[in-house]
């Protein structure tokens, strides 16, 4: 069964893999160059102390997203 | 992060390094890789240079280069700004491509970070695009190795078909490693490094419409200037035939619904998956980037209920142990340098050196001197290395992280919260570190704000104020440090407000996107934390306080010898800004301390003591400890010293600053509202305080 979803949904400790980006224009660049394409596998880390941004484990490397860039980052449950 | 001779220097030109080549035999090498990978320390273990260094993304701001010599050569290395690729969609990507392309360099260190080098993948694989002969340094192998990350270095170079070095960032044996290879690759330049990558069909067919016109540029392939072209750039560089082509090329994808940001998808994901591809079987993963050491810290530092608790404690503890460690050797240095100052004058009539002239370079340059080196050296000499501490350990970008909600709801970002930790250091330093941040809309933000967290520069000053005022008694150095990390969060409650109210007039905007990369966490090397933070940060900017304070002194002493009439002019001058100066909770002899130490804030009470000393009512006076009775005696209260505290806090920034400001903004507007708002702020501020205190009859 596959069900796609908004990262901002992904809790700590779950992970996912990315299906599509909806986002645009730098930020669709960064998330692309950090190795973001379909297929990787996403975890989240945990929710920083003011409740956004969210830390997620890409390809290595720890990234903040915030929640409101998280909603254009599509990904399956794994 | 303190102000260091680079952080304010001018980064590399375009095409710049063809004049560098110190020899013709001298070869040119530009340093590439990721934000964060230890481009900075490489480079600075090649060339000895100390170009400064710390654990977040974006330490590098400006071109630094350097030269270091092999066995037959000399090699000039420019240090790039760290990007994640070459597409040039960022002033830094534009910059490094730039360089890389045109820039004159005969061939490209591309650092990898070997504990992602998947990741790393991207930029190399598009450096290897441009031609220019690569060599790959994995760098950080140890923390690789302690993740049980293992790479099959053959594998790679097989694959690669280019020279590959493992180094440890801090250790001598790769610089001769990379040496070497450097070497190597320029006497049998036979490896040229071959990517293997193939675009999806519709972009490799456009290319091969294109190639046939393209040639050569500068010794950039033309497969890569075709790229570019396609994604309509460098159109300047080539002829009107291929640049029609190109166009006609862009049209048909289009019509396939490969726009721009489509094609760019495209190209990027062929180049993760090929780069994935690459390490496949060369790399063994083990934790992965982040390890469950990194989990457990993180856990605690940005956890929901420790978090922003965990930061003040920090900035608690930084400031209880400057205190706690600055009192004792304040005492022996100021104890030790007027011994020398009386010394001097004897030594002085003992000459027979007429008076203006003891007056001058005694009593005047070296009292200053004095004044400034006991209240401001051991206070930098701790605070310093404990704050480059924290920039080493990787825990700067969290407060980025915590801090970003807070942040963008004053439509800013997290990183300002970075910038801002900088200018704790040197609010100039902190200024030009604004570039990490990326919206220009937000990098104006930070940097009008920036002068309201004090400096270096400011903290002496208000732990003296604190101590002699405020908190009493040497024991406390406790309640001062609390009373002063208040202040700080007074400093950030003003920066938030200031952005939030900046944000809704004049720089209005919604808070752009925000990805941030957040280091592992690295044990700092104890001993070059000390000598870095000593010897690049304490003296230097102790220098420059010298270098203002002496003169300042001079002229101080000058001004309050000149008569005029009755007073002399210091005491007109202060006289005539003893109005404001009451208004404000001070006199106008602070006030003018204040005017008076626009080129350095470490110098203001300094400045004040001097005119106090100078009025004529005083007789001379010796160590720090006679400064509490003595400005007392000149009518302060602790509301004064809050009051000046305060206006130390929030007033206009030092020249130094102003001038990054009007070099980093470019706009006269935007510095003279650098130097208005929280100047503005302080007025306010002062005048509330002092109004207060004298309801209740404290002033």
């Amino acid at each position: 069964m596959e069900s796609s979803f908004g990262l901002h949904s992904l809790r700590p400790g779950e992970t996912a893999l990315v299906k599509c980006l909806n986002s645009s224009g730098a930020l669709r660049r960064r998330l692309l160059d950090m190795g973001m394409v379909e297929g990787t596998r996403v975890e989240c880390l945990g929710v920083s102390p003011g409740g956004d941004p969210k830390a997620f484990l890409v390809r290595g490397s720890m990234l903040a997203i915030r929640d409101r860039d998280c909603r254009d980052i599509i990904v399956n449950r794994s | 992060m303190g102000l260091t001779v680079k952080s304010t220097g001018r980064g590399i030109g375009r095409g710049e390094a063809h004049m560098l080549r110190p020899r013709p035999e001298d070869k040119i090498i530009a340093l590439a890789g990721n934000p964060n990978v230890g481009k900075s320390t490489i480079f600075n273990s090649l060339t000895g240079m100390k170009q400064h260094t710390g654990n977040w993304p974006g330490k590098t701001v400006s071109n630094a280069r350097g030269y270091c010599r092999g066995e037959k050569r000399g090699y000039v290395l420019v240090d790039l700004p760290g990007t994640y690729s070459l597409m040039a969609d960022s002033p830094e990507e534009e910059l490094a491509r730039d360089f890389i392309c045109f820039g004159g360099a005969d061939a490209v260190l591309v650092v990898c970070d070997a504990t992602c080098l998947d990741r790393n993948m991207n930029l190399l694989l598009q450096t290897l695009e441009t031609g220019r002969p690569v060599l790959l340094c994995l760098n950080l192998m140890d923390e690789a190795e302690a993740k049980g990350i293992h790479i099959d270095l053959e594998k790679l170079r097989e694959r690669l078909k280019l020279p590959v070095v493992a180094t440890v960032a801090r250790d001598k044996k790769s610089r001769e490693k990379l040496l070497k290879a450097l070497d190597r690759a320029f006497d049998a330049p036979a490896e040229r490094g071959e990517t293997g990558l193939s675009y999806p069909e519709p972009v490799e067919q456009a290319m091969e419409h294109l190639l046939p016109l393209a040639g050569e540029i500068e010794g950039v392939s033309p497969r890569f200037i075709c790229l570019r072209l396609l994604l309509g750039e460098m159109e300047d560089r080539v002829g009107l035939e291929l640049r029609n082509a190109a166009e006609e090329q862009r049209r048909l994808l289009s019509q396939e619904g490969i726009d721009r940001d489509r094609l760019q998808d495209m190209l990027v994901s062929t180049l993760v998956k090929t780069g994935e591809e690459i390490c496949r079987g060369a790399v063994e993963n083990g934790e992965k980037g982040y390890s469950q050491r990194d989990r457990t810290i993180d856990r605690l530092l940005t956890s929901k209920i420790f978090g922003y608790p965990m930061m003040i404690a920090l900035l608690a503890l930084i400031f209880y142990l400057t205190i706690k460690g600055a009192n004792y050797p304040s005492q022996w240095l100021s104890a030790g340098l007027f011994y020398i100052y009386d010394r001097l004058l004897k030594l002085f009539a003992w000459l027979g050196a007429p008076t203006w002239l003891t007056g001058l370079i005694v009593e005047g340059a070296y009292k200053t001197l004095a004044w400034v080196v006991s209240v401001m050296l051991p206070p930098m000499a701790i605070f310093f290395p404990l704050f480059t501490l924290l920039e080493d350990s990787g825990y700067l970008p969290r407060i980025a992280y915590n801090l970003d909600r807070p942040f963008c709801r004053c439509s800013s970002c997290g990183r300002q919260a970075l910038t801002m930790a900088m200018g704790f250091g040197c609010n100039a330093a902190g200024v030009v570190g604004c570039r990490i941040i990326n919206s220009p809309r937000e990098r104006l933000l930070a940097i009008i704000t920036n002068s309201l967290v004090p400096c270096n520069g400011r903290f002496p000053t208000i732990i003296a104020l604190i101590s002699m005022f405020l908190i009493s008694g040497r024991e406390n150095a406790l309640l001062s440090a609390l009373a002063l990390t208040g202040l700080i969060l007074l400093a950030v409650v003003l920066t938030l407000m200031s952005t939030k109210l900046l944000g809704m007039t004049l720089l209005k905007g919604e808070s752009s996107a925000f990805v941030l990369e957040l280091p592992p966490y690295r044990r700092p090397e104890l001993g070059k934390v000390i000598v870095r933070s000593v010897f690049d940060r304490t003296l230097f900017v102790l220098g420059r306080a010298a270098a203002v304070a002496a003169p300042a002194g001079a002229a101080l002493w000058l001004l309050a010898n000149i008569r005029l009439g009755e007073a002399n002019l210091l005491t007109a001058l202060a006289a005539g800004l003893e109005p404001l100066g009451s208004l404000l909770g001070m006199d106008g002899v602070i006030l003018l301390a204040f005017i008076l130490g626009f080129p350095a804030n470490e110098i203001v009470l300094p400045i004040a003591v001097m005119i106090y000393s100078t009025g004529g009512s005083l007789t001379e006076l010796g160590e720090l400890t006679a400064l509490a009775p003595m400005l007392r005696a000149q009518g302060w209260t602790a509301v004064t010293a809050l009051c000046v505290i305060l206006f130390s806090l929030c007033h206009w920034p030092c020249s130094t600053t102003l001038l990054t400001i009007k070099k980093e903004t470019g706009s006269l507007k935007w510095t003279a509202l650098s130097a208005l708002l929280p100047t503005a702020i302080g007025l306010l501020l002062c005048a509330g305080v002092a109004a207060l205190g004298r309801l209740a009859g404290l002033l």
